[in-house]
């Protein structure tokens, strides 16, 4: 506990004397903003490091008209709606999947694919829609699943797939002049499937220092001198602070499994918008899993609930406490956002650590 | 939603399927994604599945970075 004590000192000690100008760093991963707000780390980053919230939600960013989607597929008779937990209190314009359940829909929550699969496999006689959300530390695991399915002919599986591509939308942050980022804290298990040089662009042409990091209080101190290093000496580039999971080259086989049953397509964002590319859209060969195309069903753009400040939040501009419905209209018994709904929402994570308490760090 | 836990294979039941525990609980797991595991190896498990197996090693790049941090922080330089 001591030896943890003395390293976060040296640490926050060596980023004070990097940091000599205003940088502006993005944690993409939810987890690690979890993790920043629970070690209590924000006390000890010098007054010029401007640490935002990034993206890197799967459910915050799943788009309002996914959800309904989703909603409405629910509301086919003879279908069972299975997905992860956190996606159930996500608001749809309309209804949610947790109301749908509360109307005597089939809503099911599973913590893998393969649940899912297992559902359809016993029940023969419901379609069963996974509502597959995700990035790519996900999407390895749903494709999977379709692979067995398609071996096994399970003809009552299909996926509503929302799985999403991570540097597409790091690409589109890295081009927004008004977010003006500095340095990116990388994401650490989507940079387990993906390796390292899918980020090379973001210091090549956009000059953003990078550094990979795991999610302990140490790891992502570490992280965050490493990037105030990199900007300082004016050289940056991708740094990988996770060897323990995360290889150069990433997970090959897992990439292999997710070519063979999806190709890039484009993907709407809950607030970012339509990035071209940013998601995975099933091949041809298993587009009879599609649960879209199987029980015609659409994705509509719709307009966010009215003041929702989701979207600024999510690009890093706002902070969750900025936006004029935090706390009182929206606040986690009453999401008005997805930022407040996941326990990796940014939100969220401002609403519960709110508190303040003590530093944890000071001696 | 992007957490993994890292879990130790105890028993493999076949080529996709294995026992693995984190602490005292023992959960089945798949393991198709990361080719040959072996029982014993620590791996990530996300959401059901392994996602890659852990080495001890942190890397070079961590230890390269301690070493100037202690260099800056530590001695001299105030
Ligand atoms: S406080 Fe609520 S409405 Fe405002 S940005 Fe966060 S989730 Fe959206």
């Amino acid at each position: 506990m001591n030896d943890t004590r003395q390293r976060i000192a040296l640490l926050s000690k060596a980023l004070d004397l990097l940091t000599d100008r205003p940088i502006k760093v993005m944690e993409v991963c939810g987890t690690h903003t979890v993790s920043i707000f629970r070690q209590g780390l924000r006390s000890l980053l010098p007054p010029s490091l401007k640490l935002v919230s990034g993206p890197g939600c799967p459910v915050c960013v799943t788009d309002q008209g996914e959800i309904d989607a989703a909603v409405s597929l629910a509301g086919i008779n003879g279908v069972t709606v299975a997905t992860y937990g956190d996606m159930l209190r996500v608001p749809g314009s309309g209804s949610s999947l947790m109301n749908e359940r509360a109307r005597g829909r089939d809503v099911r929550i599973v913590t893998s694919a393969d649940q899912a699969l297992e559902i359809a496999r016993n029940e023969k006689t419901r379609l069963i829609v996974f509502v597959a959300v995700g990035f790519e530390t996900t999407a390895p695991s749903t494709a999977s699943v379709i692979l067995d399915a398609h071996r096994d002919r399970i003809s009552n599986f299909t996926v509503l797939d929302l799985h999403k591509a991570v540097p597409p939308a790091l690409e589109a942050l890295a081009s927004d002049a008004d977010i003006d980022l500095d340095a990116l804290l990388l994401p650490g298990h989507v940079s387990v499937i993906l390796g390292l040089s899918p980020y090379g662009f973001l210091p090549e042409r956009y000059g953003i220092a990078c550094a990979v990091a795991g999610f302990e209080a140490e790891e992502i101190m570490l992280g965050l001198v490493e990037v105030a290093r990199q900007i300082k000496e004016g050289r940056p580039r991708v740094a990988s602070l996770y060897g323990q999971a995360v290889r150069a080259e990433g997970n090959p086989f897992a990439r292999s499994l997710v070519d063979r049953v999806f190709e890039p397509g484009d993907s709407s964002w809950r607030g970012l918008g339509e990035i071209p590319l940013s998601g995975y859209a099933l091949r041809e060969e298993y587009s009879s899993m599609d649960a879209l195309k199987r029980l015609d069903i659409s994705i509509r753009r719709t307009p966010p609930p009215d003041g929702c400040s989701c979207g600024e939040v999510l690009r890093g501009v706002m902070t969750p406490r900025e936006c004029p419905l935090f706390g009182n209209l929206c606040n986690p018994s009453h999401p008005v956002g997805p930022c407040m709904v996941s326990g990796e929402g940014s939100c969220a994570a401002h609403f519960r650590f709110s508190a303040g308490g003590d530093d944890p760090w000071k001696r | 939603m992007c957490l993994a836990i890292p879990h130790r294979i105890l028993r493999l039941f076949d080529d996709k399927r294995a026992l693995a525990s984190a602490g005292p609980v023992e959960t089945e797991i798949r393991v198709d994604l990361v080719p040959g595991l072996e029982i014993g190896d620590v791996v990530l498990v996300h959401a059901g599945f392994a996602i890659e197996r852990l080495l001890e090693e942190h890397g070079q790049e961590i230890e390269a970075l301690w070493e100037e941090v202690r260099r800056m922080a530590g001695t001299g330089h105030e």
